[in-house]
């Protein structure tokens, strides 16, 4: 307050508590769209159960095996499907 | 047609009623027929902020279950024409609400009036839901504070996938930022968010800035919408508001820091 006050010349050093609740908020904001806002259609969860089908048909996977992450980059929507296939040894005999 | 609008923010406490009475009031003031509806089932608050507390007889959920008609239940504002007001239900239970009786009473409604602005209660259950379904805008409202501006955002997400409009491929809900209790010079210090950090975050357009002010709580007292209050801040705030949604390019007001005398800066002292 005061003198030093007057002669401040930024209004806004990055050190505020302001500063550090934008910049908290823009962290978790982007996280939580992540999974819900704006980000996520509809037919995302069963997309994601009809690929697993399709991938069980071949290889034996579970639910957990498959990720699927959809990410905004400028006017680009990135959809990301992620599917971790079990070790080769440990795969069980392909059915006939 | 009608228009329905949504005043909503997820949390609480942050000045949805107000908004809601405020802007329903500057609506109908501006020759709208305008009804405002309480969706906050089991803790009505708008008839006390709109003053009308003594004169609730029939509420929202007796016209959903065909109990009271609705030009029993609609309370005619005693200072304003065009302006009703639709309690809530006092004593119900909140799942009292439901779709099909919230859009009876919606496309009643539609019948008479221009626009319909609907005070959600706070949260994202039942009531929350069921005030922004049927919704065409939306008026969100936020403080400059953490968990106001994440709430906002959760609501933004369900305006965006949970409401008739996104359920059925429509047009999607058209969003209003309404920045409230904004204090410039805390702004300023670094203390408070600013009007830029919240946009930034957030992303959808400002039509309000309404500034931390004595007279809400003071016109609250009174059970007088703060917009009535001429010549206090926060009232002419909500007119510049009301204004800006129908159409008017205004500057937004009370978003610098109050001028104080040279010396007055130089030594401190405020």
């Amino acid at each position: 307050m005061g003198l030093f006050d007057y002669f401040r010349p930024s209004p806004r050093p990055t050190t505020t508590t302001a500063a550090l609740a934008k910049e908290r908020l823009q962290i978790i904001v982007a996280h939580e769209r992540g999974s819900s806002r704006r980000g996520s259609p509809e037919y995302l969860p069963a997309l994601k159960k009809e690929l697993l089908e399709v991938v069980r048909k071949y290889v034996p996977i579970d639910q957990s095996q498959v990720k699927v992450h959809l990410d905004r980059e400028g006017g680009f929507e990135v959809l990301e499907f992620n599917i971790t296939l079990p070790d080769e040894d440990h795969r069980p005999p392909a059915s006939p | 047609m009608a228009t329905v609008i949504v005043v909503t923010s997820g949390k609480g406490g942050v000045g949805k009623t107000t908004t809601s009475a405020s802007f329903a009031t500057g609506l109908a003031l501006r020759g709208y027929r305008t009804v405002v509806i309480d969706f906050d089932v089991g803790l009505r608050n708008l008839d006390l902020i709109m003053g009308c507390e003594r004169r609730v007889v029939y509420d929202f959920i007796n016209v959903i279950n065909n109990e009271a008609n609705l030009n029993q239940a609609l309370i005619r504002d005693k200072r304003v024409e065009n302006l009703y007001i639709l309690p809530a239900s006092q004593t119900r239970d909140k799942d009292a609400l439901t779709k099909e009786g919230v859009e009876k009473i919606l496309n009643e409604l539609k019948q008479t009036f221009d626009y319909i602005v609907c005070d959600s209660p706070a949260g994202i259950e039942r009531g929350a839901l069921m005030s922004l379904y049927y919704a065409d805008e939306a008026l969100v409202v936020t403080n400059p504070e953490v968990s106001s501006v994440r709430d906002s955002d959760r609501i933004l997400g369900i305006l965006a996938s949970r409401s008739q409009r996104a359920e059925q491929g429509d047009a999607p809900v058209k969003e209003h930022l309404v920045l409230a209790r904004y204090a410039p010079d805390r702004a300023y210090r670094g203390d408070m968010l600013t009007i830029q950090d919240v946009l930034e975050i957030l992303g959808i357009p400002l039509l309000g800035v309404i500034p931390e002010s004595q007279a809400v709580l003071q016109s609250s007292n009174a059970g007088v919408p703060v917009i009535l209050e001429e010549g206090s801040d926060a009232g002419a705030a909500y007119a510049d508001l009301v204004d800006r949604f129908l159409g008017k390019d205004l500057p937004h007001r009370f978003i610098e820091i109050p001028k104080k005398g040279f010396l007055k800066r130089l030594f401190g002292g405020g």
